[in-house]
């Protein structure tokens, strides 16, 4: 049974995120480079969905949906990793506690399991959030 | 028949490689092949000659269709949004060359705009350490020669800087490190088993947020003095090993990353590196360095801080430049909805701000000069594509150390383009024009 796990997220830079950046932000390489969530194997547990399934993972400041992968740089228990790009910032702390630097890093999520939701492209996930009229 | 440049600058990341070679066509207008740089360098110079690349500028319409407009009508947009705006933000430069940099400080002392650069959501919090407490650091070159310690803490080069370690601070031989990766112990600090820490000689694998607890704990480490059992989820026997291996070293360098920068802590995570570079001057030779990302970012800092007096975050809406983070910097100032217009060059703030600040960036008048399709064109009001910087047209840029190295041109962008120093100039004669200047 699918459950909704807690995790502590952070987000950084991976290579495949840096291809896809310079190949073009509007094509689905992006997506597939960036909009996911990398997770421990006894997470996948905890939260009792496949891999590669699609997760809504939910913050304080927001939610979005990517997909569930396991983690290549692991092990990693407790902690979740979205690469650095729009689906990370749409629920990472904005706060900078005066310091001009938002907290991208050491951010508590929730993540449950969505499969049928899914995950928008770069460009358009922020043109959405942003109520951006496209055509 | 085609030809060969060789020594070109690879325009990515703050590692700024030159020892590329590119495969040009005879007439100097086709870029085939790229070689001796990194995957994603690779892609940055092959993507400048994708077919379905957009070319002029286009103006976003209330249907959300886009309408191609000439170079001239996008000089006038931008120019009358920053004659008329009372609280402009010029944000990015870092990937663009220092003489575009120059041109855009110009056009903020004119504008009166608030001026800032991807420090802001990287290396900003070590800007401010660095100007708390000095940084003890040091050229690459010196990494490559002399470094037989070499510390990654919070920064993961396999990925972000792919070629750092064979460039400069793992695998070379050097003067005095003559047998390469066998000369030198490498030290990774991360919450995750990362590609770097699988090649670690000791991997630190701390709590997450727990940066500032593990620093002291080597200096506490290094004097000899008690620690508690398990200090940010490492044992004190490992802290321990760790800070023997620092001491023994001949000479040794710390690298730090996001992982320092981001996490709570923030400017007081790197205060702590500083001080443990400045403990193990004690015992031997230690330097310290951030590793910086885009390819100009540093050189950003540099134009700022030599015209302005300071690195990022200025404000020069008085008419003098001010600086305090937290109060002039970008995202502080997008979140609190203090800005009326937004110009942004050389940077994706729609990707990599929090998504409350890229909010208020789609909710005023905009301009976005990138060659590029991405987040921040979506929903900008005006997208001024321009030639890629680095591979269509050179300039001065500086690495991650501060060395400054001039970028070459390998290749012409497509007919009619502008580069960056160009369009800023146009834009430049027409807000003086406007604003009445001399």
């Amino acid at each position: 049974m699918a459950n909704k796990i807690t995790l502590n997220l952070i987000s950084g830079r991976t290579i495949q995120q840096g291809v896809a950046i310079e190949s073009g932000k509007e094509k689905p390489l992006y997506r597939t480079a960036a909009g996911i969530i990398e997770m421990d194997p006894s997470d996948f547990k905890k939260l009792g969905g496949w891999k590669s399934t699609n997760v809504r993972v939910t913050s304080e400041f927001g939610n979005v949906i990517v997909k569930a992968v396991e983690t290549s740089q692991g092990p990693h228990p407790g902690l979740g990793f979205i690469p650095m790009g729009p689906w990370a910032n749409a629920i990472i702390d904005p706060n900078t506690y005066s310091t001009g630097m938002p907290t991208f890093k050491g951010v508590p999520v929730t993540v449950e399991v969505a499969m049928n939701e899914p995950i928008l492209l770069g460009i358009e996930l922020v043109q959405k959030l942003c109520g951006v009229k496209t055509e | 028949m085609t030809k060969t440049i060789t020594d070109v600058i690879c325009p990515f990341c703050g590692t700024l490689c030159d020892d590329l070679e590119v495969v040009v066509s005879d007439d100097g207008k086709k870029l085939l092949e790229v070689y001796n740089s990194c995957v994603i360098g690779t892609e940055k110079f092959l993507h400048s000659q994708s077919p379905d690349r957009v070319t002029r500028p286009r103006m976003h319409q209330e249907d959300g269709s886009w309408k191609e407009i000439s170079y001239d009508e996008a000089v006038e947009y931008s120019a009358q949004m920053l004659a008329k705006a009372k609280k402009p933000l010029m944000f990015g430069w870092s990937s663009t060359n220092c003489e575009a940099q120059s041109v855009g400080n110009e056009i903020a002392e004119i504008a009166k705009a608030c001026c800032d650069n991807t420090a802001a959501t990287c290396h900003g919090t070590t800007l401010i350490a660095v100007q708390d407490i000095g940084l003890p650091t040091c050229t690459l070159g010196e990494v490559k020669n002399r470094a037989d310690r070499v510390i990654f803490w919070g920064c993961n080069p396999a990925h972000a800087h792919p070629r750092h370690m064979s460039r400069y601070s793992i695998f070379p031989r050097g003067f005095f490190t003559g047998k390469g990766q066998m000369s030198r112990k490498l030290i990774v600090v991360d919450p995750r088993v990362t590609d770097t820490a699988k090649m670690a000689d000791v991997h630190l694998q701390v709590e997450q947020g727990k940066d500032y607890e593990l620093l002291d704990a080597l200096r506490v480490a290094f004097k000899g003095e008690w620690l508690p059992d398990v200090v940010a989820g490492i044992p004190s026997e490992k802290i321990r090993e760790a800070a023997d291996m620092m001491k023994s070293g001949r000479f040794g360098i710390i690298f730090f990353g996001m992982g320092v920068t981001q996490s709570l802590g923030k400017n007081h995570n790197i205060d702590e590196a500083i001080a443990v570079t400045k403990d193990l001057n004690e015992y031997t030779k230690f330097s310290i360095m951030p590793m910086r990302g885009h390819y100009n970012v540093t050189g950003s800092g540099e134009v700022f801080a030599w015209q302005f007096g300071f690195p990022y975050a200025v404000d020069l809406t008085r008419g003098f430049a001010r600086y305090n983070p937290g109060d002039t910097s970008t995202i502080d100032l997008l979140n609190r909805g203090e800005i009326d217009a937004m110009f942004n060059i050389g940077s994706d703030p729609g990707a990599h701000f929090p998504i409350s600040a890229v909010k208020h960036i789609a909710s005023v008048p905009s301009v976005c000069v990138d060659p590029h399709l991405t987040p921040t064109t979506g929903v900008s009001k005006l997208h001024v594509p321009v030639a890629f910087n680095g591979v269509e047209c050179g300039g001065n840029c500086y690495r991650m150390d501060n060395v400054p190295i001039d970028c070459r041109k390998v290749v012409e962008p497509p007919e009619g383009m502008l580069t960056d120093e160009q369009f800023l100039t146009k834009v430049r004669d027409r807000l003086k024009q406007l604003k009445g200047a001399a």
